[in-house]
């Protein structure tokens, strides 16, 4: 047995490094990563990298960066398993290895010039941050704009200073809710659902983006479905479990479709023909 | 194309000069009427009439355990990518098989490319051998039309009755048979023993399943929400060996396999099972395709409806490994009756 070195491959990994580091919750960190001459990622709202560390593996995380922020890009881990929780041990000026960006955004096009909803749930709002951030940095080019967060408990919020941040932008009408808390908490208490009805929107002009666990998108979706948004206009990003990011190794696939390539960001229309996919 | 003929009393010798070149790879007994792809040296080790081996040659394209990168950690995240390759003939190889290797090819060459495969591919010299009879009750290869050669192959050789009608496909075939020196010109005679198998085989290979090929993918549209899956799942003990087996099953894990020091190590690429329980499962704990009946419908969709979709053909060659290998007893061909029974 011979062996041969190749210099392009899809499993070739740039050595990113870490430049900060910031604990967002008990269970999440943020990283913020250069890539090698500081090279832009390139990637749109809603992409994937796979993030790898020799000796322990690799995973799919989504990038939770605006690609209108330059430079750097930043990911939000939670520490699930074998490769997030090395992660968490890893310290400013460490190296991990990135692979992608990978699979389908967040549709821009036709966000642009019409209203956006935008719905998160627990982790669902890292990828959705990216959008978000990019629709802030090109404010102008959107219509009304609604972020809904939904979260276990006030503890589990990520991004608190952000989100304090868009709740005072005039620009954005931003609400969140948790599903349970202490009697001091003076927010909305109830799951994601309860606050798509007091939206005021206009529904063949608003455009739907959910990002959240498997089990909250029947439910929203529902919800939005009855407020006359076209399923057409629905967006949702599906998880599933992924290895090679490059539609071969079968793991993230759906029926015929493999979410690493032709996703994870899929329309409602699409997704209802895929059955069994929410 | 052309054709020569290479007496049986020459096909010693032949396996003799390719394996002074390279190593050769053929068919080899096991004994109960089990074979595999193994290397030989000479025509007495072969197996030239053979039921489709345990594992099929994807083994050698696709090795159950594959290196994609070396690394080392000492200075932070350095590594280098590899292909690990080497010079081999598959002789013997029967049609079905060749199909399996045109299956694959399509899979790794849809971009994005996988150029470990490719590489590796082209080190190998593929030699088919024509079936002139069933191997058992088991194969379905003519309901999937591949009871007949259909390229994919450097030489194809047929038996008949005193040499071996064999086709020159590529440049590399044609080498093999000018440097060995060993074959013979075409003569009437051949071409009329060909001819009048090609006509026998017609008689004996007839569509194993009452249903025509172009309308075997909306079979399995029409039949997602069967009962029959519930039987199959029923019966399915998840172990993942008609995966293994089947010659067009490219599901893969990627690992890291550390040296002892744990600096340096390799990254590396494994057979996997949609089979299996945890193939689908995410953080957070939700398994899509948590029933085994989800899991063995996913199977024969990715191999009657999906890859017609994505590659116009359809990923069963017919081997029939899957119901052969099956310790539940669960067979391609009554499940595919027992589906057209349903929907009529
Ligand atoms: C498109 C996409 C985007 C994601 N974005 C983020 C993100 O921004 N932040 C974040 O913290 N997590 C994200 N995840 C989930 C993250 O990939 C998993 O938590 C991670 O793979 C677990 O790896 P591990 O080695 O730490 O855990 P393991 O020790 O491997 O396993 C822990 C659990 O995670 C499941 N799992 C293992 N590998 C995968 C995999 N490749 N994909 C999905 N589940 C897996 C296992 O079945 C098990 O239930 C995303 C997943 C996908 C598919
Ligand atoms: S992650 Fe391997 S096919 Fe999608």
């Amino acid at each position: 047995m011979e062996t041969v070195t190749i210099n392009h491959t899809g499993y070739h990994i740039k050595r990113g490094k870490i430049r900060g580091i910031t604990p967002l919750t008990a269970m999440e960190k943020m990283f913020e990563i250069e890539l090698p001459g500081g090279d832009a990622l390139d990637h749109d709202p809603g992409q994937f990298v796979e993030v790898s560390l020799f000796g322990v593996g690799e995973a799919p995380i989504s990038i939770c960066s605006s690609p209108t922020r330059r430079d750097n890009f930043e990911l939000t881990v939670r520490a699930a398993g074998r490769l997030t929780e090395a992660l968490h041990q890893l310290q400013v000026g460490d190296e991990v290895g990135i692979r992608g960006p990978f699979g389908v955004g967040f549709p821009i096009v036709p966000l642009e010039g019409n209203d956006i909803l935008l719905i998160a749930g627990g982790l669902g709002i890292a990828p959705l941050r990216s959008l978000i951030n990019f629709v802030i940095d090109n404010r102008r080019d959107f219509g009304k704009v609604d972020i809904l967060l939904g979260c276990r408990d006030p503890q589990s919020m990520l991004f608190c200073e952000e989100l304090a941040y868009w709740e005072e932008r005039i620009d954005i009408n931003f609400c969140c809710s948790v599903d349970r808390a202490a009697p001091d908490w003076a927010g909305n208490i109830g799951v994601i659902t309860s606050l798509i009805p007091g939206v005021t929107l206009d529904p063949l002009k608003t455009f739907s983006v959910v990002c959240g666990p498997p089990v909250m998108y029947r439910f929203v979706v529902d919800e939005l479905l009855q407020k006359g948004i076209p399923e057409k206009q629905i967006y949702l990003s599906l998880e599933r479990h992924m290895k090679c990011g490059l539609g071969k190794c079968g793991h993230c696939q759906i029926h015929d479709v493999y979410c690493c390539q032709d996703g994870p960001v899929f329309s409602y229309d699409v997704v209802k023909q895929i059955k069994g996919a929410i | 194309m052309n054709q020569t003929l290479l007496p049986k009393t020459r096909l010693d010798d032949f396996i003799r000069f390719l394996s002074a070149r390279q190593k050769v790879i053929a068919p080899v007994s096991l004994g109960n009427n089990q074979y595999k792809f193994d290397e030989v040296s000479s025509l007495d080790e072969i197996s030239l009439h053979y039921i489709p081996t345990i594992l099929p040659p994807k083994k050698y394209y696709m090795p159950q355990h594959e290196t994609l990168l070396k690394y080392d950690v000492s200075k932070g995240q350095e590594m280098e990518a590899v292909v690990e390759v080497e010079e081999l003939v598959l002789f013997g190889v029967h049609t079905c098989d060749l199909a399996g290797i045109q299956c694959l090819n399509m899979v790794f060459s849809d971009r994005p490319k996988d150029l470990h495969y490719l590489i590796r591919k082209n080190y190998l010299t593929l030699i088919g051998l024509e079936c002139n009879d069933y191997c058992d009750s088991y194969a379905n290869c003519a309901m999937l039309r591949n009871h007949l050669p259909k390229g994919g192959h450097d030489l194809f050789f047929t038996e008949l009755a005193d040499c071996y009608y064999v086709h020159v496909n590529t440049h590399r075939g044609d080498e093999l048979v000018e440097k060995s020196g060993l074959f013979d010109e075409m003569n009437t005679q051949a071409e009329g023993e060909l001819a009048e198998l090609r006509t026998r085989k017609k008689e004996r290979f007839k569509s194993e399943v009452a249903i025509r090929y172009q309308d075997i993918p909306r079979l399995f549209d029409e039949t997602f929400e069967s009962p029959v899956w519930e039987d199959v799942g029923n019966r399915c003990l998840a172990c993942g060996n008609c995966t293994n087996v089947c010659p067009t099953c490219y599901c893969f894990d990627v690992m890291d396999e550390p040296d002892l020091d744990l600096t340096k190590g390799r990254r590396i690429r494994v057979w996997d099972s949609c089979q299996h329980e945890v193939f689908a499962k995410v953080a957070g704990g939700e398994s899509f395709r948590e029933e085994r009946k989800d899991r063995k419908r996913h199977r024969f969709n990715r191999k009657f409806k999906y890859p017609v979709d994505r590659y116009r053909r359809i990923f069963c060659t017919g081997c029939g490994r899957c119901s052969r290998t099956c310790m539940a007893k669960i067979d391609l061909k009554e499940t595919i009756n027992a589906l057209m029974e349903e929907r009529e």
